[in-house]
């Protein structure tokens, strides 16, 4: 049985993700155990890693990206499945797609020189008595928390979006034509299709939160890499993955590397248990091929009507 | 003013918005796409195909070892990835009804969504650190563990829809499981397997992240694939985070090239699915 | 994992026979630093040019991992701005050579919007506001020491290294010598504990950030600003005279250190006595294992470094490097007889 071979060669794959990342991390596990997520001093000199303002930094950025993009995205599904004129259809998704396949590099490098200078200049803008506001405190920099979440989010739109359409698509004809049938206007018949859909909108928007999660380059490139626990959207602060390509090459002592790892390794608990949680609730949906950007669900639909 | 007409005008309000998503979302986001291909141009010359780059604040210079250093990782991984893929995609399509291969596609998709960064660092431990070299190979293995799952997933899909009735035939004739497999089920799903691999390779030739400690970079052009070799992504942020206004300008220009790789192979991804929607049809 | 670690031997052992096994083509990877990277990159690319068969492949990853990934052994030599401590030492696992190569000098970088007076600093205004004591530019510290200069009352943004870095080392350890509260909350290190601002990657990271952001301070070597056409500072020497960077006073720091110099060359000559001397000034070294197993590898880099130390300090200048002093090239000279090829 040859490609069972291949098979079991996946699995180890992960699993051995999982038992490197856990075996070069063990330093730390062993020196500081949970407090490693529970302090905030990240000190290479003094050997003390605390990861607290990374995890922060990480899910500040992401959940704030997802605020921003989770309603514009289901939007953009909403009228690109039921919505659009039939000639706008095509190029739409196409443009969609093709956004979500930008790499992230090209991102950072937009938000370095576009992005940034931009939200600077709305920083400067910003009145005095709503800077004693926590959430807009201290210099306008404009490379910072802000920059991070609105690049995530930009990065994250298409990519939501087009799994959103394709669970919205998966949705049978019928649940629309029976709404519309009782007499519904337009949006009662797209409620019922998200509800009949929702498990997957949801499991969209996760793995949507999981790229966001693990995002590096471009968040690296503006979010100005100080590891600070703040709740200001002006002040610089750092992720996980992002410390990790700063760090990971320079980590000059095996505490320090230990410490980057168990970060590396906390990442990848969060992929499994995000994926688990996602996949499953888009496979509740059923019939929709959750494969990301373009998947075979057209060959799918021709099929059945073949 | 009748419940009906607070419906109505409540519907039509849901389809403005949501026609303002794509509007408020998606022109900019066009606009990001014209803007990089603004700048690119503006920044591209033949140089920057056939030079190499020069030392640290002198002008000129271009990315050639970057752009045959991309071309050689999306080699290295296409070299690695294709068959342990598309091998595990023919085991779940074959016996994806198993324990086991619900974790086989647990595990897929785990690995699609890992964070490339920490890919890397499996790689650096695996291929970087016991070898200690940096080298092409590192690179482009910590790549084609990124594509393996997403061309297992599309060669198993693609599989299940080749119609039952051309396996069974290929049975009665007496062929084995694992030869009806091979010699008809596959060669049927081919081309669309083929959009599999166009989608993984357009992904990973974007990847920055897993490169930095992997395939590292470097100044000279080289094809050897045990030494540490120059990419494009890697070499775009070097020169984005750099204060040289000539190395900004070949970032752009990198960036034009990168995006025209990933467009070219989605492009094509699509145009073959388009194909194949149309033979099936007729 | 054995099975995964014996796939990747594999395929290693694969690509390493199917390459071109040219012996005439060879190529030396090293990595570190980035404060000499404008020189070294120019030493390599001329190198190259006088032997073409060598390629030497420098990354400027920054000096912390250029200690590292030498011990780890990815690369022939590494390079840094701070020697290596006594317990990286220990952890290397083989003697290592440190060799100075040029001189350089670490500036105060800033962009005040508005104002084109070059600043003065002393060395405990410069600690304080990198401690975020001084938060503002108009503070009467920065006022008192340049009268007559307009300043807005606008807020300094710290801008530093994010990744470990040679040039923090000079740094801190120049700010750690005149400000003991410094040394105290920060210390002397690659890698510190900002205690505030924005992190950039590289020199080139801080330098871009710096022209970036208004009202903001950083720290570069001397040939990023230049380059870059940032404004730099001056800063106050121990004989109280303030010194703009330049090759004659980062020369001058290092005349006091050229007669004693200890015999392994790790040596810091931040505030350094004397006229004339510019304060933040350091040697910059190439790292080699004293005893490398690739002989062949060993021997070019020793006749590299060899160029490097005589021909090619006269590229030093031009790129804002000060040349070595002619007594430490002599001792230098000696030194590398002891890397065995």
């Amino acid at each position: 049985m040859g490609t069972g071979f291949f098979a079991l060669l996946v699995v180890l794959l992960v699993a051995g993700i999982g038992v490197q990342l856990f075996r070069t991390s063990h330093l730390t596990i062993a020196k500081f155990g949970f407090n490693f997520w529970r302090t905030k001093t990240w000190d290479p000199v003094s050997g003390e890693f605390g990861a607290l303002p990374f995890i922060w930094g990480t899910l500040y950025s992401s959940v704030l990206a997802m605020l921003i993009s989770t309603p514009i995205a289901i939007g953009i599904a909403i009228f690109l499945s039921e919505l659009s004129p039939g000639p706008l259809r095509t190029p739409l998704t196409f443009l969609t797609e093709l956004l979500a396949a930008i790499p992230s590099i090209v991102y950072g490098l937009w938000g370095i020189f576009v992005l940034v200078p931009l939200v600077r200049h709305f920083e400067v803008l910003t009145p005095p008595w709503l800077k004693k506001v926590p959430l807009f405190s201290g210099p306008p920099l404009g490379v910072g928390m802000l920059s991070a979440a609105l690049i995530l989010a930009i990065m994250v739109i298409p990519f939501s979006s087009s799994v959103a359409r394709e669970v919205l698509r998966a949705v049978p004809a019928s649940q629309r034509e029976a709404a519309y049938a009782l007499g519904a206007t337009r949006w009662e018949a797209i409620r019922a299709a998200l509800s009949y859909g929702r498990t997957g909108i949801l499991g969209a928007v996760m793995l949507g939160f999981g790229r966001a999660l693990g995002e590096t380059m471009a968040v690296t490139m503006v979010i100005g890499n100080n590891p600070q626990v703040s709740a200001s959207l002006f002040a610089p602060q750092h992720t996980m993955a992002a410390v990790i390509a700063n760090e990971f090459t320079e980590a000059a002592d095996d505490l320090y590397l230990s410490a980057l790892v168990e970060i590396g390794l906390v990442l990848f608990v969060l992929t499994v248990l995000i994926n688990g949680i996602s996949r499953f609730l888009i496979w509740r949906t059923g019939r929709v091929v959750a494969t990301e950007e373009i998947d075979s669900t057209p060959l799918a639909a021709s099929e059945a009507g073949a | 003013m009748s419940r009906s007409r607070r419906r109505r005008l409540f519907s039509n309000l849901v389809v403005f918005l949501c026609s303002a998503a794509v509007l408020v979302a998606l022109v900019p986001l066009a606009f990001i796409f014209v803007y990089v291909v603004k700048q690119g141009f503006s920044s591209l010359n033949w140089d920057f195909f056939t030079q190499m780059p020069k030392p640290v604040g002198e002008a000129g210079g271009g990315m050639a070892n970057a752009i045959v250093g991309t071309l050689m990782l999306m080699g290295i991984a296409s070299l690695l990835a294709i068959p342990v893929g598309m091998m595990c995609g023919i085991y779940l399509a074959e016996y994806g009804a198993g324990k086991f291969a619900f974790f086989v596609r647990f595990a897929a998709d785990v690995l699609n969504g890992v964070p490339s960064i920490v890919i890397g660092i499996f790689a650096y431990g695996l291929a970087v650190l016991p070898f200690k070299r940096f080298s092409a190979v590192a690179g482009g293995m910590a790549l084609g563990f990124m594509m393996i799952p997403i061309i297992a997933r599309t060669t198993e899909e693609l599989l299940k829809l080749v119609p039952s009735s051309l396996r069974e035939g290929a049975l009665a004739l007496g062929a084995s499981r694992a030869k009806a497999s091979f010699s008809v089920m596959v060669p049927a799903a081919l081309p669309g397997i083929m959009t599999g691999i166009l989608v993984a390779v357009a992904r990973i030739a974007g990847e920055t992240a897993p490169l930095l400690f992997t395939s590292f970079n470097n100044r000279f052009f080289t094809t050897r694939v045990d030494q540490p070799i120059a990419s494009l992504t890697v070499q775009v942020y070097t020169y984005a985070i750099s204060p040289y206004e000539d190395w900004h300008r070949q970032a752009w220009a990198g960036a034009l090239v990168l995006v025209g790789v990933v467009f070219f192979f989605s492009v094509l991804a699509r145009v073959v699915t388009r194909r194949l929607e149309r033979m099936h049809r007729t | 994992m054995k099975i995964l670690r014996l796939l990747a031997l594999t395929a290693i052992a694969l690509a390493c026979a199917l390459s071109p096994a040219s012996a005439e083509n060879v190529q030396i990877n090293g990595a570190g630093a980035t404060f000499p990277f404008p020189i070294y990159s120019k030493w390599f690319s001329e190198y190259n040019k006088l032997h073409p068969d060598v390629q030497i492949n420098y990354q400027s990853i920054g000096s912390g991992g250029g200690i590292r990934q030498l011990t780890n052994q990815t690369v022939f030599f590494g390079a840094t701005d701070g020697p290596m401590t006594p317990e990286q030492m220990q952890q290397s696992g083989g003697r290592v050579l440190h060799l100075p190569t040029v001189l350089g000098g670490v500036v105060p970088v800033y962009n005040i919007p508005g104002v084109d007076a070059k600043l003065k600093f002393s060395g405990k205004v410069l600690a304080d506001i990198i401690l975020g004591k001084v938060n503002k530019w108009n503070d009467a510290a920065i006022l008192a020491l340049n009268p007559g200069v307009k300043l807005p009352g606008t807020d300094i943004t710290v801008c530093h290294r994010s990744d470990g870095s040679g040039t923090t080392y000079i740094f801190v350890d120049y700010l750690s010598k005149v400000s003991p509260d410094f040394k105290k909350t920060v210390g002397v290190a690659t890698s510190v504990n900002w205690p505030v601002g924005v992190g950039g990657k590289g020199n080139e990271g801080v330098a871009g950030l710096v022209r970036q952001t208004p009202g903001s301070i950083g720290y570069v070597e001397l040939i990023y600003a230049i380059q870059n056409k940032i404004d730099y500072g001056s800063v106050q020497n121990l004989a109280g005279e303030f010194v703009r960077a330049s090759v004659e006073s980062v020369t001058a720091a290092a005349a006091a250190a050229s007669t004693k110099m200890p015999s392994d060359f790790r040596v810091s000559i931040t505030n350094a006595p004397g006229a004339g001397v510019y304060p933040i000034s350091s040697f910059t070294w190439l790292l080699f294992y004293e005893s490398p197993k690739d002989r062949q590898r060993a021997r070019i880099m020793k006749d590299f470094t060899r160029w490097a130390l005589t021909e090619g300090q006269k590229y030093a200048a031009e790129l804002g490097y000060s040349p070595l002093p002619e007594s430490v090239v002599k001792l230098e000279l000696a030194a590398l007889d002891r890397i065995r090829a």
